[in-house]
């Protein structure tokens, strides 16, 4: 299955990405969408996560075609 | 119920003046407006600008979200959303909420609840320009420590 992740704000900066697919042929969570595209680092605590633009756990399993992001705390307003 | 991002500079009085014209006039005896605007400084720096980063279709969504569920949770009548992106000078408007209800209580509860909720949740990120370089607003440490 293709799953596409993207990366905002500084942690694109820091992770050095902004979109990449990944192929999968087993089930992923989304810690392990983390763990598979950021060279086997765990997921940082204070991270936030969204599957199909909903925030989402890190116990998730994603599905195909999902959209998985990971971004810092928020600062808007 | 109106929720809008723009990469335009706006005044906020003159949204107000501009949706409240859509309302029927009579239902609502209060409006209370939130407008948030840029500093020139932030911890102790000059800012000469700043650059608001959102996630496309992500924020829209939440600020949709978080607009039914103040009207659902509030006694109000209307609600408008209206968040700047992409580069801001200081003085400039970043943010307009605003709650209509009958009388001035749910009027200031669901504005507070509002910007209390965007600013904690809504994807939305601040990178200040300084005299001396760049940084992004509130996360400073790094992921990989």
């Amino acid at each position: 299955m293709t799953i596409t992740v993207k990366f905002f704000a500084s942690l694109r900066e820091q992770v050095g990405k902004s979109e990449v697919q990944i192929e999968s042929s087993d089930s992923l969570t989304v810690e392990q969408v983390w763990t598979k595209v950021c060279d086997n680092a765990p997921l940082p605590v204070h991270i936030l996560m969204a599957v199909n633009k909903e925030y989402s756990k890190p116990d998730v399993l994603v599905q195909a075609g999902d959209e998985v992001a990971f971004f810092p705390p928020v600062t808007g307003g | 119920m109106k929720v809008e991002i723009t990469e335009k500079a706006f005044n906020p009085w003159d949204q107000l003046q501009t949706y409240e014209k859509t309302l029927t006039y009579g239902k609502y005896g209060a409006v209370v407006p939130f407008v948030g605007t840029m500093r020139d400084h932030n911890e102790g720096d000059t800012v000469q600008a700043m650059f608001l980063e959102h996630y496309p279709g992500m924020t829209e969504k939440y600020l949709h979200t978080l607009s039914e569920t103040a009207l659902q949770r509030y006694d109000i009548l209307e609600t408008l959303i209206i968040h700047r992106v992409g580069k801001i000078q200081p003085g400039e408007t970043i943010v307009l909420i605003a709650a209509w209800a009958g009388h001035r209580a749910p009027a200031f509860e669901a504005c507070r609840f509002l910007i209390e909720s965007l600013k904690s949740r809504a994807p939305f990120w601040k990178r200040e320009t300084l005299g001396d370089g760049i940084r992004w607003v509130g996360n400073n440490h790094s992921i990989f420590d």
